[in-house]
């Protein structure tokens, strides 16, 4: 039975924003600095480190979860998408993105990878999303800039926009 | 604040998993979704010397419908068991309480019998075990014993649990034809702990309410029909007998009162869908 000791560093294999991936962490790290650091995927922000604030958010095999609720070795296998993967592509932003700049959905920026990421796997899987419901679910994000009016305008504006797009492809 | 340094088994069997547990006792600790474990390694209120992982196991990855129970295996995730198909028809009461777990972001990670383990007195599942009157299973290398959640709950973050076992599943009792329910809590914010939740199962005889984050564990009280003024009364004397405490979050006053008006509330609710 493979037993990783705790003053190693072990190898942990996932996918990575699409792409096969390897490194090492000690059992202790947090997935959260396994991305920041070892990766040096820095999208990822780190508020309160104990799953209060929601700014760590990513997806792990699909669905948002919090990067500092999970130890790197517990995503091995596992396939894990951060902030850096919503763009398109490079100067391109997702259409979720756009709404939240056009509604200034963002001040200081500390929440948003967090907020962005909840509710992309949000959008995917409640395309006519009711405002109360989004409210509910955004309980799970702090954000101490915004007042969290413009984040509701951005997700329901992006929502609707994403429907049409579906409906014109 | 980062983890201490520990160990850590992947268990690729359960005999593996109890193995560890049989040698290292107390300094072992398992780990499931992470979602309560991993912060209080991160705050250092938890001090393993190895963290058995027990989600690779297939075993307990299942939710089944047998005797009259829903199964649950430690490795289901709390967002699994609230897509369960069947879980509105046949345990109306868990599917109203799970959405009030967490958050939509820590439900996709944590599990059920996770919940159980930690036994946290305002936490919804074990409220909603032991309204129903469910059990645990919890095993070791050689045995398997099944406990009531009203007696596997015995303090704040205790359990009956020996440190050789582990929590196999959770046995959610189907509803009975004939019933109403209700779940409602009071929080100060939607997805925090509960100040006081209320769960409620009446059949035209009984009435049974079960109450969580009031004393230092959920607990269930059953009386006859309680026709009139004999519901209030009873509710004032189970709020008081509770031994609410004063904290952070509220009084104990305010609990006792809280106990009253969402204890009716859900009373009222679960005869309203009975009829
Ligand atoms: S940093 Fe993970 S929830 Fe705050
Ligand atoms: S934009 Fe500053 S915390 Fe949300």
């Amino acid at each position: 039975m493979p037993r990783l000791s705790a003053t190693s560093r072990h190898a942990v294999s996932f996918v990575l924003n699409g792409r096969s991936t390897t490194a090492d962490a000690e059992p202790r790290m947090l997935l959260t600095d396994f991305l920041r650091h070892v990766l040096g995927l820095t999208g990822t922000h780190v508020g309160c480190e104990h799953g209060v604030c929601g700014a760590c958010t990513i997806h792990i095999d699909g669905q948002p979860a919090r990067a500092c609720l999970t130890l790197a070795v517990q995503v091995d296998g596992a396939s894990v998408r951060t902030i850096e993967d919503l763009a398109p592509e490079p100067g391109r932003l997702s259409v979720l993105q756009a709404a939240f700049r056009r509604h200034h959905a963002l001040q200081c920026g500390f929440c948003t990878p967090g907020m962005l990421m909840s509710l992309d796997a949000y959008l995917a899987a409640n395309p006519e999303p009711d405002e109360a419901e989004l409210r509910k679910y955004l309980s799970g994000h702090l954000c101490r800039c915004t007042g969290y009016v413009p984040i509701v305008a951005a997700a329901l504006d992006a929502a609707k926009r994403l429907r049409e797009d579906t409906a014109n492809a | 604040m980062k983890p201490p340094p520990f160990d850590y088994v992947r268990a690729a069997t359960l005999a593996e998993a109890h193995a560890v547990l049989a040698t290292e006792g107390t300094d072992a600790r398992i780990i499931a979704g992470g979602q309560t474990l991993v912060p209080m390694l991160s705050m250092r209120l938890a001090r393993p010397r190895v963290l058995i992982d027990i989600m690779r196991l297939p075993e307990l990855a299942t939710i089944e419908e047998s005797a009259g129970s829903i199964h649950v295996g430690a490795g289901v995730r709390q967002a699994e068991l609230l897509a369960w198909p069947d879980l509105a028809s046949r345990q109306p009461l868990l599917a109203a309480a799970l959405p009030w777990v967490g958050h939509a972001q820590t439900r996709s990670r944590g599990t059920v019998c996770g919940s159980v383990a930690h036994a946290d007195p305002s936490a919804e599942i074990p409220l909603v075990l032991v309204a129903l009157g469910g059990s645990i299973v919890l095993s070791t290398r050689r045995r398997q014993r099944t406990v009531a959640a009203e007696q596997f709950f015995i303090g704040s973050l205790s359990t009956d649990r020996r440190d050789e076992e582990l929590i196999a599943a959770v046995l959610f009792p189907c509803a009975p034809p004939e019933h109403g329910y209700a779940f409602r809590e009071f929080g100060r914010r939607h997805g925090d702990f509960a100040v006081t939740a209320c769960a409620a199962l009446v059949t035209p005889e009984r009435v049974r309410l079960a109450v969580g984050g009031v004393a230092d564990r959920p607990v269930a009280r059953e009386w006859g029909a309680l026709a009139g003024s004999a519901l209030d009364d009873a509710l004032n004397e189970f709020a008081y007998d509770l031994d609410a405490r004063d904290d952070l979050h509220a009084t104990a006053r305010f609990r006792r009162d809280l106990v009253r008006q969402l204890g009716r509330e859900v009373i009222m609710e679960a005869r309203r869908c009975l009829a």
